[in-house]
């Protein structure tokens, strides 16, 4: 097995675009949200006949849909930069750190893409997530890039796709909880600042109620996937380390995502939890997941060292 | 300093009858009780489980790693002890992280069971009946309709019936005490009992899990041994190098196992990644010829509640030692263990107490193993993990290794108070490829003749991990069933219309979980209309009412 090194280039190429496309899309949206009115109503003269239809879409509304163009051509290059990095290790790209990370934010990116199609108010929210998108795509360029390379003994399992991608998937979809989650924080904020707030970023993002249900939704579909991450991930310590649970800092720090998740999800449904406290702790748990991404494979030592990382 | 006398209290009212002790303790009791299956304290409970945990992952643990846990003694001295009091390297086998599951458990049985009992009685009972004012229903919607109440009764019950609902249909309605019209034939239907059916299972599983892994604790062990191609062992705690062991194991009642190392090979990528490792053995009672196996990483030896791994391997060099008199010792060797895991290079100690006559006449040789040597400088180190080149950097010592000294020695390296106190001295030092010889002053000859490798296996036995993989898919069964499903009530009330031509059919629903009920309560109300209508003489006059505005919350509240 030889790793092809034009297509790891390649590869290292289409980051640095998506990274870029998505840094436009940040720009789009941004613009939406400055250049943006509030809804119709201010617009609509008095006496124009009201129930005309609307005309061409608004200029905001424009804004938003090149960001939300720019972002499906983003993620399309980011799927580029796994599919050719797969390629040239003939392997699944996800066997490190820097591999994973990639991974985990085109998870976020295609659940906001999926989301905003279907809620219509969620595109207001595309600079919010693409911002933290980009800062985490940096990041993980800087610090955690690792050479294309082929994997080591333990990794070498048909587990590695089922707890590896289910891990991902769980990841992103935490990923885009946690920030609607802060936004749900931020805009409960804004409104009870009311009229001072008039006019902000803040006051243009869909209502408290519709944060709240996203960040709901999307971890009410990802506590699920991260319980059979974690379910996979037992299952493949028994066969390659000699046994399903070792407390070992990874294992550890992944049971305490997945017991603050659980947390939320009776949060919500728990008075004088629901609402702010609930969110909270949505907050909490992605901290959590970003902490076991950098701080375990970075800082401490076990079985799950496989970060790639010199 | 002054004080105001405090103002006489007013006469107390008589104290009311004292209660008996029995009946206070027992409403303390329930007071408490009611209190630990709360959901808050489940919340509460779950996060200090959460925060338990984090010091674990912290701090050097003993079940993990040993050696952390003495280094950070030696780097602490006077914290680490503190530290150990409180249980802060066994954290996961402590009494205050077993305080809070246990705990947990207390509550989450205390809160299903109750939950279990009030389902199996609803599978039973019929759909309550519809509430008396259905407007108040967070979804709710009037529908007029030229068909008599019956007839309008009947497509409602067919239109539910096609989506699985459980319909039961009340001609009186509710006794209205005053006596008002508009409590005419009802209809009450209920469906999504999996969604319950799946949070009960989730939990019960959740307890199921925690007993597995427990009996999986006290009934199961543990042992590691390195095994040099063509040697072997049998299950006995004495042959461990280390070995750990449930509460209730009986040491003399470990399976009867034998397992033998025929070949170990490891193979590697191009730039030394290693790519496997894969051990022949044979296995099978003691005694017997036993069957042959390959086992390797992510592949291990799977018998009836045993398992054995390979979890490692190295290298174990083979020396002959010549004595002065002539007496061979060929092919002796012991297990290096690798201090380097890219490149294989190894340290270790030979150890030969039994040479000559006199305990003053044990050899020893400590050194350094390199499966393909580079000398830089004077120093040997290794370039490659595949030994294609080994060599060996020794150092001998003659004299009293102080093996029955009583005292516990590390097989891996000499006990250096022994250097220290002059009693083990060096005699001689060199550097060895495959064939070379170390000549000591007293003439003994030790060659250098080749390498073995050894693989580490353990040996695992585990009654309750089968137990534990059936309660985790149960989990995920019953959280799936738990996330994705709705549970829903529908109710139906018909009524004459005001204008005396026909019915009006009010409707109204319940929905726990799942999601928006607004959109698929206006999806049904619309399949409703059309069927009415459909059934009509004549269309139906436009619909009064409409949805409720949709709460934010949904009404599962306990
Ligand atoms: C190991 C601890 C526990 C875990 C991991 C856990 C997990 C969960 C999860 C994931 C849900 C789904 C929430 C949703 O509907 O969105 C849930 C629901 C629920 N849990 Fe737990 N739970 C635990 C302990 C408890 C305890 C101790 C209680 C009782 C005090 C409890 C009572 C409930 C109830 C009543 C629901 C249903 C809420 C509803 O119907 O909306 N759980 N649990």
């Amino acid at each position: 097995m030889t790793v092809d090194p034009s297509l790891a280039e390649l590869s290292d190429r289409l980051f640095s675009i998506a990274v870029a496309l998505y840094s436009v899309a940040v720009v789009a949206f941004s613009a939406q949200l400055a250049f943006g009115r509030r809804p119709a109503r201010q617009l609509v003269p008095a006496g124009s006949g009201g129930a005309g239809a609307p005309a061409a879409p608004p200029r905001t509304d424009r804004w938003g849909l090149a960001g939300l163009a720019v972002t499906v051509l983003g993620a399309a290059v980011h799927a580029g930069v796994l599919v050719t990095r797969g390629m040239a290790a003939d392997r699944l790209p996800w066997g490190n750190m820097y591999e994973f990370a990639t991974a985990v934010v085109l998870v976020g990116v295609v659940v906001y893409l999926v989301l905003a199609v279907r809620i219509p108010a969620v595109r207001d929210i595309g600079a919010f997530v693409l911002a933290p998108v980009v800062i985490s795509l940096v990041a993980t360029g800087l610090f955690l890039y690792t050479e294309t390379g082929p994997l080591v003994a333990a990794l070498r399992s048909s587990w590695l796709a089922v707890h590896v991608s289910t891990a991902i998937l769980g990841f992103g979809i935490f990923f885009v909880s946690g920030i609607a989650s802060v936004l749900y924080l931020l805009k409960l904020r804004s409104d009870a600042r009311g009229a001072e707030a008039e006019g902000t970023f803040l006051s243009r993002l869909p209502g408290a109620v519709t944060l709240d249900r996203v960040a709901h939704r999307t971890a009410v579909f990802g506590f699920p996937i991260w319980t059979f991450a974690v379910i996979a991930g037992a299952i493949w310590a028994e066969s390659a380390w000699g046994r399903y649970w070792g407390w070992d800092p990874k294992e550890t720090w992944a049971f305490i995502a997945w017991v603050v998740y659980a947390g939320y999800l009776h949060a919500r449904t728990t008075a004088g939890w629901r609402g702010r406290p609930a969110a909270w702790v949505d907050v909490v748990g992605l901290a959590v997941m970003v902490f076991n991404l950098l701080y375990v494979n970075m800082v401490s030592t076990g079985l799950h060292s496989y970060g790639g990382l010199d | 300093m002054t004080t105001t006398a405090p103002p006489r209290p007013a006469p107390a009212p008589p104290p009311p009858a004292r209660p008996s002790l029995g009946t206070r303790v027992r409403g303390l009791w329930l007071r408490w009780w009611r209190r630990l299956t709360a959901m808050r304290t489940a919340i509460v409970l779950l996060f200090l489980l959460a925060l338990a945990a984090i010091p674990g992952s912290l701090l050097p643990q003993r079940s993990l790693n040993q050696n952390a846990v003495r280094q950070y003694f030696a780097d602490h001295p006077t914290l680490a002890p503190v530290l150990d009091r409180l249980y802060a390297f066994d954290v996961f086998g402590s009494p205050w992280f077993a305080a809070v599951y246990l705990l947990l458990f207390v509550s989450l049985i205390g809160c299903v069971v109750p939950r279990l009992a009030e389902h199996v009685r609803a599978l039973r009972a019929a759909p309550p009946p519809a509430p008396r004012r259905l407007q108040r229903l967070p979804d709710s919607a009037e529908l007029a309709t030229p068909l008599t109440g019956p007839a309008a009764l009947d497509v409602v019950e067919e239109e539910l019936r096609v989506r699985r609902f459980r319909v039961v249909r009340r001609e009186t309605g509710h006794a209205d005490s005053a006596g008002s019209s508009g409590n005419g034939p009802e209809l009450s239907a209920e469906k999504g009992f999996w969604k319950e059916t799946g949070n009960l299972l989730f939990h019960l599983s959740l307890v199921a899990l925690l007993l597995g892994l427990a009996g999986g604790k006290l009934w199961g062990y543990e042992g590691s041994i390195l095994v040099t191609e063509g040697q072997g062992f049998c299950n006995a705690f004495q042959q461990y190098d280390t070995h750990s062991s449930g509460a209730l194991v009986d040491s003399g009642d470990l399976s009867p196992l034998c397992i033998d190392l025929e070949d170990f090979r490891a193979e590697y990528e191009e730039d030394l990644t290693a790519a496997s490792y894969t051990a022949d053995i044979r296995y099978g009672g003691p005694g017997e010829e036993g069957e042959p196996a390959t086992i390797g990483v992510n592949d291990p030896l799977r018998l009836d509640g045993d398992r054995v791994y390979v979890t490692g391997h190295g290298y174990a060099p083979r020396f002959t030692v010549t004595l002065a008199d002539g007496t061979a010792f060929t092919d002796v060797s012991a297990p290096f263990l690798p201090s380097d895991q890219t490149t294989m290079s190894s340290e270790g100690a030979l150890k030969l107490p039994d040479l000559g006559a006199g305990v003053e006449d044990q050899l020893a040789l400590e050194g350094f193993f390199a499966p393909t040597g580079l000398m830089q400088g004077g120093v040997l180190t290794s370039i490659d993990p595949r030994p294609l080149n080994p060599q060996v950097a020794v150092l001998a010592y003659q004299g009293y290794l102080g093996l029955d000294s009583g005292l516990p020695q590390s097989v891996y390296s000499l006990d250096a108070s022994q250097i220290e106190r002059g009693r083990l001295a060096e005699v001689g030092r060199a550097n060895l490829a495959v064939g070379e010889t170390l000549t000591l002053p007293d003439g003994t000859a030790i060659t250098f003749t080749g390498v073995s490798q050894f693989a580490a296996l353990q040996f695992s036995h585990d009654p309750g991990q089968v137990w534990v993989l059936a309660a985790a898919i149960a989990l995920l069964v019953g959280l799936l069933a738990l996330l994705l499903l709705r549970r829903e009530r529908f109710f139906a009330r018909v009524g004459p219309a005001p204008d005396g031509g026909g019915t009006v059919l009010s409707v109204g629903s319940l929905t726990r979980g799942g999601g928006e009920s607004a959109t698929s309560f206006a999806e049904l109300t619309g399949r409703l209309r059309a069927a009415l209508d459909e059934r009509s003489p004549t269309p139906s006059a436009p619909p009064s009412g409409g949805a409720a505005p949709e709460p934010e919350v949904p009404p599962s509240d306990r």
